[in-house]
């Protein structure tokens, strides 16, 4: 072939190929057009207010989440009702990839678009969902937790662009006094003690705070390849490895058992997670009912019953299933994600 | 008829001055596909993170770690990548199956489901960016005349990290023009890389004809000895496919170790290798060292490679002119002077905020400008034209594995004795493997100084 005659059969693909790309653009920005629109199949939502209900001690009937469905409030947190999958859903207007709430403090991790990339801020919300302090994270958000008082807020991001070319990622955990304004950026600076002796090492992780009161919490601390449970004191700024193989744990409201992930031996390395219950009085673990690959932080719904995300046809469904790990998974809210009992 | 003569001569001497201003064709083909490439694959790796969180509610720390993996199965595959290419000199043929498997890898995202699946697509695209390193590596070293192939892999890496800086910007603007369509920017990142592939397929120049005409010094060195002679006559006969194909065989890539000039060069490499911090750690280092705002933590790497893309050309003309093994080993002292302002002392208030970081990255990305393309040019002068790609693939290998172990020892001294002790052994260990590199030095002369009448 002349140099000529492979200049225009590359000519000629260049053109099939930019019809391709461009084809593929405006069919994704014609489709977010329409995302606007209620679509069919999804849970009916309607905007209204919403608000975090300080604790009345009456049994949760509700949840707010972040809803999945496609349509006006993609991403905002509604409210749903907890056991009705397809019940109507009211929507808050303020958008979180992921959001907790106790005693009518939330937090909202929250995505920032940007021109060359994104930015992402961990935002403090009073019970009517108005924005109380901004804090920038530097990475994607992956969890967050409020203390029981409503006083203390953690979150955790994946801190990406170690190396430019490889797919690495670190964890970055925070924890914020929101009283005092005090915010802790990063908890792997804390002082570790790994069976009773001081640790430290390059590769330290932090995830998945759970709060027991304003001082006292339990989180995830991994290093050389093994994840440690581990009891962190925010005064003391100090943590302590309790037992091995626990991620994201979940402490029940009565305080007495941490739900967690439990890489389980024999299941395959990209999906090795049960979800299961270790009682804090007697160390004794009961695998949950859910013979699933369970990836999130679970929430207690009440001292008896769990609730967790699994991947449904709008990104998550909200599942549950019995702390005692007894009955079988149900399904608790299609096209939801995260979110917190409201009581 | 004297005249004649003189004018002859004249121009045959021009040539060699001319092709030495000239990048060649081939080089500026391959690093175009390169570009390509590399927009195409970083458009996936920046938006693969926020698409496996937001998206899909997968946390990707399982992905960081079978990404190691996957890793370390990549260096084997280039090492058969290498092998597949020079039996019967198919380098082409080897890097359009190594390119075109990554582009394939594209609309498998699309459908790909679950991490499970979204890892496995992963597994086939690292397998054929294993593939294609050697064999591309060797067609520039055989299309670039001997005494320019340092500044013809300068330009390849320039390109290539030309391509890794625009791919985000690009994946974000697509991102942007299709309110999130995670898909849209999957599919032009396949488009992007189809281009590349058919950019590769009508412009590279196939099978073995072409590219027999390596006048590489391992020829020139080689005449004198028997053994020598055959081999340069079985280099420049019509390659019969099965001869080439025990030629290349396993254990002439292992006999290649016995040539003294490719023994030390390797050796300098492994041992320069186990005493550089790899890129996580440094940036690592940095953001607890100095006191960043989180935003500047993505931008990090794009600094080293800002450097790297800037240097890669100057440093490999500097390479050919003064000799690839000095600016190799030049281009650890960089990276040493780098530890050495990680460690100095330096009080706030003193520089202006960001200088730190700023100069450290500069010094990261002469590093790569210093050795990367530069070790290539420097091996290929040390390989046989039968066996480089296999050749090539031998050295990268040996200096990724020996650069694993480093970060290994490194991470473990980081335990044991905290950071900064962990950065001044880190830097003691370089000095000290600069210094062996030095009295491993090879006796030839600079590998890329053009001998008198080299020309012809």
């Amino acid at each position: 072939m002349s140099v000529r005659a492979r200049l225009a059969v590359l000519a000629a693909v260049l053109v099939v190929l930019a019809g391709v790309g461009t084809a593929a653009v405006v069919h994704a920005s014609d489709r977010a057009a329409r995302r606007d629109d209620q679509q069919a199949g999804g849970p009916p939502i309607h905007p209204g207010q919403v608000r975090l209900a300080t604790g009345t001690g009456a049994p949760p009937r509700r949840l707010v989440v972040r809803s999945m469905a496609w349509g006006p409030h993609r991403d905002e947190l509604v409210v749903a009702p907890v056991g009705d999958p397809g019940a109507a859903r009211v929507s808050s207007g303020v958008r979180c990839l992921r959001f907790h709430a106790a005693a009518g403090t939330g937090l909202c991790l929250r995505r920032v678009p940007g021109i060359v990339g994104d930015s992402y801020q961990a935002v403090v919300l009073d019970a009517d969902l108005h924005e109380r302090r901004r804090v920038a994270v530097g990475g994607i958000p992956t969890r967050t937790r409020v203390s029981p008082s409503g006083r203390m807020a953690a979150w955790t991001v994946f801190v990406s662009g170690d190396s430019y070319a490889d797919g690495t990622f670190s964890t970055r955990s925070s924890i914020l006094d929101t009283r005092t304004g005090h915010l802790d950026t990063n908890l792997e600076t804390y002082r570790i003690v790994r069976d009773g002796r001081a640790f430290r090492a390059p590769d330290v992780n932090v995830w998945g705070v759970t709060f027991a009161d304003d001082d006292h919490f339990f989180a995830t601390l991994a290093t050389g390849g093994q994840t440690y449970l581990v009891r962190g004191e925010v005064a003391a700024r100090t943590l302590t490895t309790l037992r091995g193989n626990v991620e994201c744990p979940s402490l029940s409201p009565d305080g007495t058992r941490l739900a967690f992930k439990k890489r389980v031996p024999g299941l395959p390395k990209d999906a090795p997670w049960r979800l299961s219950v270790l009682d804090l009085r007697t160390m004794r673990e009961t695998p949950l009912a859910e013979g699933r690959d369970v990836d999130d932080q679970a929430l207690w719904l009440d001292d008896r019953t769990i609730a967790y995300a699994l991947p449904g046809d709008y990104g998550t469904d909200l599942w549950s299933a019995p702390a005692a790990g007894t009955g079988t998974p149900r399904l608790l809210a299609t096209a939801a994600l995260a979110g917190a009992v409201l009581g | 008829m004297y005249l004649a003569d003189t004018r002859a001569a004249g121009r045959v001497g021009d040539a060699p001055r001319l092709a030495r201003r000239a990048v060649p064709a081939t080089v500026l083909v391959l690093g175009t596909v390169s570009l390509l490439t590399d927009i195409s694959a970083e458009m996936v790796t920046a938006v693969l993170p926020l698409y496996l969180v937001t998206e899909m509610g997968l946390s990707p720390l399982g992905f960081g770690l079978l990404d190691g993996i996957y890793n370390g199965a990549s260096a084997a595959v280039r090492l058969v990548g290498g092998h597949l290419a020079d039996r019967g000199s198919r380098y082409k043929t080897v890097a359009v199956l190594g390119y075109g498997l990554s582009a394939l890898c594209k609309p498998a995202l699309l459908v790909a489901r679950g991490l499970p699946a979204i890892a496995a697509v992963l597994a086939v695209d690292r397998t054929g960016k294993g593939l294609r390193t050697a064999p591309r590596d060797a067609m520039i070293s055989l299309s670039a005349a001997p005494e320019t192939r340092g500044r013809a892999f300068g330009v390849h890496r320039a390109m290539d990290t030309a391509g890794a800086l625009l791919g985000p910007l690009a994946a974000f603007v697509v991102l942007r023009a299709s309110v999130d369509g995670f898909d849209a920017v999957f599919t032009v990142s396949f488009c992007v890389a189809t281009a590349g592939v058919a950019v590769l397929l009508l412009f590279v120049p196939g099978r073995a004809a072409r590219w027999g005409t390596d006048t590489g010094p391992h020829r020139q060195a080689a005449v004198g000895t028997p053994a020598a002679e055959s081999m340069a006559a079985e280099s420049m006969a019509a390659p019969d496919a099965a001869a080439a194909a025990r030629a290349a065989g396993t254990r002439a890539v292992l006999g290649l170790l016995g040539q003294a000039e490719l023994r030390r060069l390797t050796l300098c490499a492994l041992v320069l290798g186990a005493a550089t911090v790899s890129d996580s750690f440094l940036y690592l280092v940095l953001r607890a060292d100095v006191d960043l705002p989180v935003a500047w933590f993505p931008v990090l790497p794009v600094g080293s490679a800002a450097s790297f893309l800037l240097l890669a050309v100057p440093f490999g003309h500097l390479a050919d002119r003064v000799g690839r093994w000095w600016v190799f080993v030049g281009g650890h002292g960089l990276l040493l002077a780098a530890y050495g302002l990680l460690l100095a002392p330096h009080p706030a208030g003193v520089l202006p905020a960001g200088a730190l970081p700023a100069v450290v990255l500069a010094l990261h990305g002469a590093f790569y400008a210093a050795t990367d393309g530069v070790l290539m040019a420097a091996a290929a002068g040390s390989v046989p034209q039968r066996l480089r790609s296999s050749g090539l693939a031998l050295v990268q290998t040996g200096q990724a594995g020996s650069r694993f172990a480093g970060s290994l020892l490194f991470g473990a001294a980081w335990t044991a004795w905290g950071e900064r002790a962990a950065v001044a052994a880190a830097a003691g260990a370089l000095l000290a493997a600069v210094a062996a590199a030095m009295a491993l030095r090879p006796d030839s002369p600079a590998p890329g100084s053009p001998a008198p009448g080299s020309a012809t």
